[in-house]
């Protein structure tokens, strides 16, 4: 018999290892969470917040005297607008230090791509809480911080918009006679602008979930009240304020999401 | 006058790209760039306003030195030298109009250029300029809405409202469909006779540059192996130039049927 | 012959200089925009005199960060430890979660039209609240420790690769379904065979992505009492000991920067 041999193609001898090396972080992740600490409490809070979900405290929606989901909800769009506004600003510059394109020497945009990668990660509430030192509570502190935490990302997706316009039109004013600034100004920026307006509602869009977390620690917000119902069980309350965010959010979406649409 | 002495550029990869390249062209002259491509006609032409640099010898528009300029005296030798490109370098999301506008910068400060608000005379300059290459009409439609000749076109008109002296076109119709080339090529020929401005156009097709051209060069390896007027210019001299005889590549027509 | 010129001329002339495109719908948005950014201004009280009669302040604060207390490294190294178990049980038990989930919010491989429309709507509301509001809830619930933060971060993982999958499985070619389909498969072989070889690499780039955001989230879900090593941003910052909660801060950003980098080669190498 003839019979041809083909052997099946080997798979690495380390997968194995790969397997073992995971199955040993999981038995460490598990082991070190105690997972017995929880309150016996628990089913009937879940009852209550189901019940407070469904029967939410509509009065609270409007109060004549302030201080109600409205103007709470009214309050987090407002620190997200302008937060964004911000952000979208100050991150042109920081775009144009990262971009490869614009800053040939490596080292140069290499800071600027690092910088931003740090500003990034540092958290938007640690900022807030920095800034609340600063201002003082209120929503102007959670401004600051989502201002300055989403230059990290914008500043990156700007630097990215930048690096992947079309040469040409520069090439061609460059040959008109144009100075640095001319050249940005009539080849570079109407190829990036649209993209960049695009990329900054898509941060609105984050921000203005970031926003109604930012009164948990006294940065303005329906977060405020929101944590207040919470400490002070006041589940329908809850209710009426999860459901107000969920609404606001999910309109906001739909709206960005259209004029997103339409921008490229 | 445009005057190469000794012109040579070596890349940073230490290839050739033109070896002592010596070169006078007249005012008003259209003249056509022909050779192989990767013979240095881009290279030459971009060049003579200094898109890049050359390693060797000196360059001199209309008696100023384009080799030796720097900053603003660059850049006003450079106004008055337009460049029309292979892919038309138009801004696709503005409009026209714009772009034609944004040949007139070297004439202004950068504040009022960066303010957009262009004099009059620019706007009427524009229109003019439109009107000559025949498509005013679409002075505010997107670039981008425009087809590949009407583009091209409108890129003509940037470099007529830059008031350029030369016109430097590299590979122009080399993404236009034949029928266009021609609109193309009849516009850049009606320009350098009404307006007289000196015409260089590097051309892949040998028999468009029989048709336009006053005078000939021939490249091959970065290096002038003819230079003529088109009397001269036989298909045995282009076989010479391009080292075989000549094929369906090199003629326009003979491509379209 | 003529004639028919001159007119042709004076058509052209006419048509040659079209009217510039109106300006109003330009200065609406302006306008509008405008208007958005002055109330917001005023609702959130932004004043930014107030930034700079407050800087020194803030000055006097990063002043007193540094140098960073080091010998606080100790006693966080603990908490950073459980911030990375969160993401990771988080990240894992969201993962699983979230395969049928995707298969039901797909448009091409949904089981029912009506089980489609049901669950796409509970995924989006579900991805409108923030992880932090989650936890929060979690914490009212179950008290305070890590279980409520891994909770909240299974939630928000299932929602994000729930999402993420669903647009790739739309993509997808239908040709080996349509074969396994034709060769008598049933639903679970077809997604089995037909379906899983088609999206692995990418399914496994969004889990690690999803999980080099866990890590982030993870780091600050303390500060609602969800674990973690956000815990201690608190304990720090109450008893005015900046220079803890620099060193805080370093070691959640060394962590999160050393998480990233992996994951992002990881990932480089899988797709």
């Amino acid at each position: 018999m003839n019979q041809v041999m083909i052997t099946k193609p080997r798979k690495s001898p380390y997968r194995w290892l790969v397997y073992i090396a995971l199955l040993a972080v999981y038995i460490w992740a598990f082991s070190g969470i105690p997972f017995t600490g929880i309150k016996e409490t628990a089913g009937t809070v879940i009852q209550s917040i189901a019940r407070g979900l469904f029967a939410p405290d509509w009065d609270y929606v409007y109060l004549p005297e302030g201080e109600d989901l409205l103007r709470g909800l009214l309050d987090t769009l407002a620190i997200s607008v302008l937060g964004t506004v911000i952000s979208a600003l100050v991150s042109i510059p920081f775009a144009f230090w990262a971009a490869t394109n614009i800053n040939r020497f490596r080292p140069v945009s290499g800071t600027g791509k690092v910088t931003l990668s740090f500003v990034r990660t540092f958290p938007e509430l640690v900022m807030a809480l920095l800034f609340i030192k600063a201002v003082g509570p209120g929503s102007f502190a959670g401004v600051l911080a989502l201002g300055l935490h989403s230059v990290g990302m914008l500043g990156k997706l700007y630097a990215e918009e930048i690096e992947n316009i079309d040469r040409g039109p520069s090439e061609a004013l460059l040959a008109a006679g144009a100075n640095r600034l001319q050249l940005l100004w009539f080849a570079v920026l109407p190829q990036v602008l649209p993209g960049f307006l695009s990329i900054s509602l898509l941060r609105f869009e984050i921000n203005i979930r970031s926003a109604t977390i930012l009164g948990f620690i006294g940065a303005g917000g329906i977060g405020t009240p929101l944590i207040f119902a919470l400490n002070t069980r006041h589940w329908d309350r809850v209710g009426i304020i999860l459901l107000g965010i969920v609404i606001m959010i999910t309109i906001i979406d739909l709206i960005s999401g259209a004029v997103r649409k339409k921008l490229v | 006058m445009i005057e190469l002495r000794h012109v040579t550029k070596i890349y940073p990869n230490a290839t050739k790209g033109l070896n002592d390249i010596n070169l006078t062209i007249q005012e008003g002259e259209f003249v056509a760039i022909v050779g192989l491509s990767g013979a240095g006609k881009s290279t030459l032409l971009r060049s003579i306003n200094r898109l890049h640099d050359i390693s060797e010898g000196e360059i001199i528009i209309n008696g100023h030195s384009i080799t030796k300029a720097k900053g603003q005296k660059l850049r006003l030798i450079r106004r008055n030298i337009g460049m029309i490109f292979q892919s038309f370098n138009l801004v696709k999301r503005s409009s026209v109009i714009r772009n034609v506008l944004a040949g007139r910068v070297g004439y202004h400060s950068t504040l009022r250029t960066l303010t957009g608000r262009f004099p009059k005379l620019d706007i009427e300059l524009a229109f003019e300029a439109l009107s000559r290459v025949n498509i005013a009409e679409k002075a505010y439609s997107r670039a981008d809405e425009l087809s590949g000749g009407q583009q091209q076109r409108v890129a003509i008109a940037r470099v007529l409202a830059q008031e350029a002296k030369i016109i430097l076109a590299d590979e122009p119709v080399a993404s236009l469909d034949p029928l266009t080339t021609k609109q193309v090529m009849d516009d850049l020929k009606k320009i350098n006779l009404e307006l007289g401005i000196t015409t260089i156009v590097n051309l892949h097709f040998i028999d468009l540059a029989r048709t336009y051209a006053t005078r000939i060069i021939g490249l091959r390896a970065g290096e002038v192996v003819f230079d003529g007027p088109v009397s001269e210019a036989t298909d045995e001299r282009f076989a010479e130039i391009y080292g075989r005889p000549l094929g369906q590549d090199e003629l326009l027509d003979e491509a379209v049927v | 012959m003529s004639l028919h010129i001159k007119m042709e001329t004076n058509v052209h002339n006419q048509s040659a200089r079209p009217k510039p495109p109106g300006r109003i719908k330009h200065y609406l948005t302006a306008v509008l925009i405008l208007a958005l950014i002055w109330g917001s201004s005023r609702q959130t009280d932004a004043s930014f005199a107030e930034l700079f009669t407050g800087m020194p302040n803030m000055m006097d604060l990063l002043k007193q960060m540094f140098p960073p207390r080091w010998s606080y490294f100790d006693n966080i190294v603990h908490g950073m430890l459980e911030t990375i178990r969160m993401a990771l049980i988080g990240t894992t038990i969201g993962t699983i979660v979230a395969i049928p989930v995707t298969l039901l919010c797909a448009s091409n491989l949904a089981p029912s039209r009506w089980l489609y429309h049901l669950s796409r709507l509970l995924l989006n509301l579900v991805r409108t609240i923030p992880d932090l509001l989650l936890a929060a809830i979690f914490v009212s619930v179950f008290g305070l420790g890590p279980v409520p933060g891994i909770l909240a971060l299974t939630v928000f993982t299932v929602g994000l690769i729930s999402k993420l999958t669903y647009e790739l499985l739309e993509t997808i070619d239908r040709g080996p379904i349509e074969a396994l389909t034709a060769a008598g498969g049933n639903y679970i072989q077809r997604i089995v065979y037909g379906v899983v070889p088609q999206i692995q690499a990418n399914f496994m780039s969004f889990v690690l992505y999803t999980f080099e955001i866990n890590v982030r989230a993870a780091a600050v879900l303390g500060l609602v009492g969800a674990g973690g090593i956000g815990l201690y941003y608190e304990a720090t910052l109450g008893f005015l000991e900046y220079d803890k909660t620099c060193v805080i801060i370093l070691f959640t950003l060394a962590v999160v920067l050393l998480i990233d980098y992996a994951g992002t080669k990881l990932r480089e190498k899988l797709l």
